[in-house]
């Protein structure tokens, strides 16, 4: 009986590692930006296109930077979510307005509500490319040193919004 | 291409929704041509006339402009083929993080275009290959590389493999030597030789 048992053993081990590998979502790579400080930008804003955004002006809080497009399905998943915590007034959360053309924008925020402190137009991505955003929504939490400290891909749901985004605000804002 | 599009599309559906976008997708333009539709309908009513030989030379012409025509739609490469001949070089071995399983060479995502432009522009800017693959790990981390680097957290991943073989092949060892010692030569009774004799005996004759 005891022959059959290393068999057994390597299987199991085998079926843990498959387990696991089936539960992982191969789309969240892991940011090496987390933990490092939120690259420099300064862009213009999608309301008022004569003013900008820059990255420094938020230092001293913590806010959230949430990549969105008028093109983008997924954003209109998580919007309410966000409109709901603007409304809060827990956490500002700023857009970053991704590869998108500035009537789309400004209509869609009309339609569905504008959780925005500011929105910064990113028209050719390249903000984004520094941000190491490849898919949109993608939602970073920033502290009040300007670091990156936790990002979200894939829309913000509101179990991310809890156990996650909310507790790690609460720390840092401290 | 079709097929592309299709499982393009379905993505999107489901997932982040960069997958659609293709807005400034040039490559989808080349082969069709504006002008060739529009020429052939001509050229089909001028054989309703009848005039044969005018069809031919007609169909003639359009098929010998073919070639232009596709060529003019045809997006610009980079002004300096060296340039773009080394951002393809580096491109192929970078994971396009959309289509992951696809190179940022060979994918037609909006991510994969911006990052070739990235690559070249900072080519232009006369930076060299490992200081733009440090600049995209820096922001995508190592997921952006086919070629894995060597460190800590890869170890397994490169020696993983090696080491199952080992394993294996040291096993096999093992229990064949194993194996041997219980195989023993199994003592006949004096009938069974005899019966053996008697079989062999059988055969020659």
């Amino acid at each position: 009986m005891t022959r059959f048992l290393l068999p057994l053993a390597v299987f199991v081990v085998l079926v843990g590692f498959l387990l696991v590998g089936l539960g992982l979502n191969p789309r969240q790579v892991p940011s090496p930006l987390v933990g490092k400080p939120a690259p420099e930008f300064q862009l213009q804003q999608l309301h008022e296109p004569e003013k900008t955004l820059t990255s420094k002006e938020n230092l001293g809080k913590v806010w959230l930077l949430n990549v969105w497009a008028s093109w983008c399905v997924s954003c209109r998943q998580e919007h309410p979510v966000l409109v709901e915590l603007s409304k809060s007034g827990i956490v500002p959360v700023y857009g970053l307005n991704y590869k998108d053309q500035r009537d789309d924008a400004l209509r869609w925020l009309q339609q569905f509500g504008d959780p925005y402190a500011v929105s910064a137009v990113d028209p050719e991505g390249r903000t984004g490319i520094e941000f190491g955003v490849y898919g949109v929504p993608e939602t970073y939490v920033i502290d009040k040193n300007g670091v990156i400290r936790y990002k979200q891909i894939g829309p913000v749901t509101v179990e991310a919004l809890q156990n996650k985004i909310l507790p790690l605000v609460r720390e840092l804002q401290g | 291409m079709r097929l592309k599009l299709l499982s393009r599309s379905s993505l999107a559906a489901y997932d982040n929704g960069t997958y659609g976008s293709g807005k400034n997708d040039k490559g989808s333009r080349i082969g069709s041509p504006t002008g060739n539709p529009r020429s052939t309908r001509e050229g089909m009513r001028a054989s309703e006339g009848g005039f044969a030989l005018l069809k031919t030379t007609l169909l003639l012409c359009l098929l010998l402009l073919a070639p232009f025509a596709g060529a003019k739609e045809a997006a610009p490469v980079a002004e300096d083929p060296e340039i773009e001949r080394r951002m393809v070089a580096l491109s192929e071995d970078l994971r396009c993080l959309v289509c992951q399983n696809e190179t940022i060479a060979a994918s037609r995502a909006d991510f994969a275009n911006d990052l070739r432009r990235e690559i070249r522009e900072q080519m232009q800017a006369k930076k060299s290959d490992k200081e733009i693959v440090d600049f995209l790990v820096a922001r995508y981390g190592d997921f952006v590389l086919y070629r894995p680097p060597m460190k800590s957290t890869t170890l397994f991943l490169w020696f993983g493999p090696f080491i199952l073989l080992l394993a294996g092949a040291v096993f096999l060892v093992f229990y064949l030597k194993r194996r041997r010692k219980h195989i023993e030569e199994p003592a006949l009774s004096e009938q069974q030789l005899k019966q053996a004799e008697a079989l062999l005996k059988e055969g020659k004759g």
